[in-house]
């Protein structure tokens, strides 16, 4: 297995295959610690984690606060909605406030893409990015990609569609960096005004046709439609989109026999999924979330080297 | 750096064998054994115990492996975070006598990290140890229920062991660091 060597998780499309698959790896060996009798290593014990959140997320601060707190790390979730930010305070003051406190991680979601590689800059904390506008979320494509390994074994030639608004879609592009670095080969598939104009220079196929976007994929992932992100102005109406890219029991004999069904959740059933495909054999939406602690645990604690700490500083 | 052979295949099998008798000699209650071998070679070590046992007395004893990484004492002190392995654990260990088993017994340190990872999986009714060889310098209050060979040795030379399943030859030596070539 590969070195760990990075101070922050900013970004998929600056790890190496081997960076991803030691995160993988690691995962994997974390998850078994949440089917013990005891959940909880000591493993992090006296480092101090920040959930610092600009945008709402369910899943994603559940998840880190769960990871952390397995491996003993003291944890502060800070709602933005009712802190001084809204007076007015700067993120890079918050952060700086933050770390006067002495914390080791700050995990960050935020609506302006490229602010958690701004704020690496100027703190001493480890910065992990937990979503960043509509450019990346790093460890929701590592959990996707350690669902897929853990089903399929390897990435090797496996065909991966992704589904939906590709445009607006972090979890898109941190899956298409990560997959075509493994060797898979990645379809994108929606509506022509979700897919980014040049899109194909990721190394990724285009096609507008969900059957065509299925046929022969061991896995489709699909994306949640995002009605905050002015996705509801891209297609006429949210029942033509269904109609025309909903995964649903139509769709059964499209696909190949053994392909999955992934979502990064939260899911609008009957939009871009129909309840009977979101809740049957299929589907593995819930293993993710059950996987995205494993990576989020691996990810938190290969972080945490001694070089990387603020402390000394 | 100098090398010194220590132990060769055969004195290995015959070193297992005897364990094997020890444990069952000072266990009566076969039906409450388990093997737990420390990753890497103390896993391979515990099969070849667990083999051994069964030919003795024909009794399937439950094995598990521990991996010691996330207890390591001196994690704070590292660079980069080492590789975590998989401790995997079948079975209840609750009111099991749990036998650990490792190659080499020199700080104790890994021993207690073993320990401590078996408490999360619950509460042995007894925890004995088994090692290959017992190399000494111990920094923590540690002894061994078991130990095929006691080697006094100084705190330059590394103890190796070597197995046929994850290296290429079978047998022990010890590795002098301060060979006659580099003494300053």
């Amino acid at each position: 297995m590969h070195e760990w060597t990075r101070k922050h998780l900013l970004s998929i499309e600056e790890l190496s295959k081997e960076e991803i698959l030691t995160i993988l790896e690691t995962a994997e060996s974390f998850k078994d610690i949440s089917l013990r009798p005891i959940k909880k290593s000591p493993v992090l014990r006296g480092k101090t984690i920040v959930l610092l959140f600009y945008e709402p997320s369910t899943r994603t601060s559940t998840s880190f606060s769960l990871a952390a707190k397995r491996l003993s790390a003291d944890i502060v979730n800070i709602p933005v909605k009712s802190s001084s930010v809204q007076k007015g305070e700067s993120l890079i003051d918050t952060v700086a406030n933050l770390e006067a406190l002495k914390i080791h991680t700050v995990v960050m979601r935020h609506s302006r893409a490229g602010a958690p590689m701004m704020l690496a800059k100027h703190t001493n904390a480890s910065i992990i990015n937990a979503g960043d506008g509509c450019h990346e979320h790093p460890t929701q494509a590592l959990l996707d990609m350690f669902t897929i390994k853990q089903n399929k074994g390897s990435f090797d030639g496996l065909k991966i569609t992704i589904v939906g608004d590709i445009l607006h879609s972090r979890v898109a592009r941190s899956n298409i960096w990560g997959l075509s670095k493994l060797g898979a080969e990645v379809t994108v598939c929606g509506p022509p005004t979700m897919i980014p104009v040049e899109v194909e220079k990721m190394g990724v196929k285009v096609t507008y046709d969900l059957k065509e976007a299925i046929a022969g994929a061991d896995v489709v992932n699909l994306l949640r439609v995002q009605f905050e992100r002015e996705s509801g102005m891209l297609f006429p109406s949210v029942r033509e989109y269904a109609a025309m890219f909903s995964m649903d029991d139509t769709m059964e004999r499209f696909m190949k026999k053994d392909a999955l069904i992934m979502h990064p959740g939260p899911i609008n059933r009957g939009v871009e999924i129909s309840s009977s495909m979101a809740d049957g054999k299929r589907s593995v939406i819930l293993e993710q979330v059950t996987n995205g602690l494993a990576v989020r645990m691996a990810v938190l604690y290969l972080i945490s080297g001694e070089k990387n700490n603020s402390e000394e500083a | 750096m100098k090398t010194r052979n220590i132990m060769n295949e055969d004195e290995i099998k015959r070193i297992i064998t005897r364990i094997a008798h020890e444990i069952l000699e000072k266990n009566e209650e076969r039906n409450q054994l388990a093997l737990i071998g420390v990753r890497t070679r103390g896993v391979f070590l515990a099969s070849r115990l667990q083999k051994n046992i069964k030919e003795i007395e024909n009794i399937d004893i439950p094995i598990g492996i521990v991996d010691i990484t996330l207890h390591r004492d001196d994690l704070d002190q590292l660079s980069v975070m080492p590789i975590v392995g998989k401790t995997e654990i079948n079975f209840d260990v609750t009111d099991k006598i749990v036998i650990i088993v490792d190659d080499v017994l020199f700080s104790g340190r890994t021993v207690r990290a073993a320990l401590d990872e078996l408490n999360d999986f619950g509460r042995p009714k007894k925890i004995q140890l088994a090692v290959l060889i017992d190399r000494g310098h111990r920094e923590l209050p540690i002894k061994a229920d078991y130990v095929g060979k006691n080697l006094p040795t100084s705190m330059d030379e590394k103890v190796k062991v070597y197995l046929k399943e994850c290296d290429e030859k079978e047998g022990a030596s010890i590795l002098c660091m301060n060979g006659p070539e580099n003494i300053s």
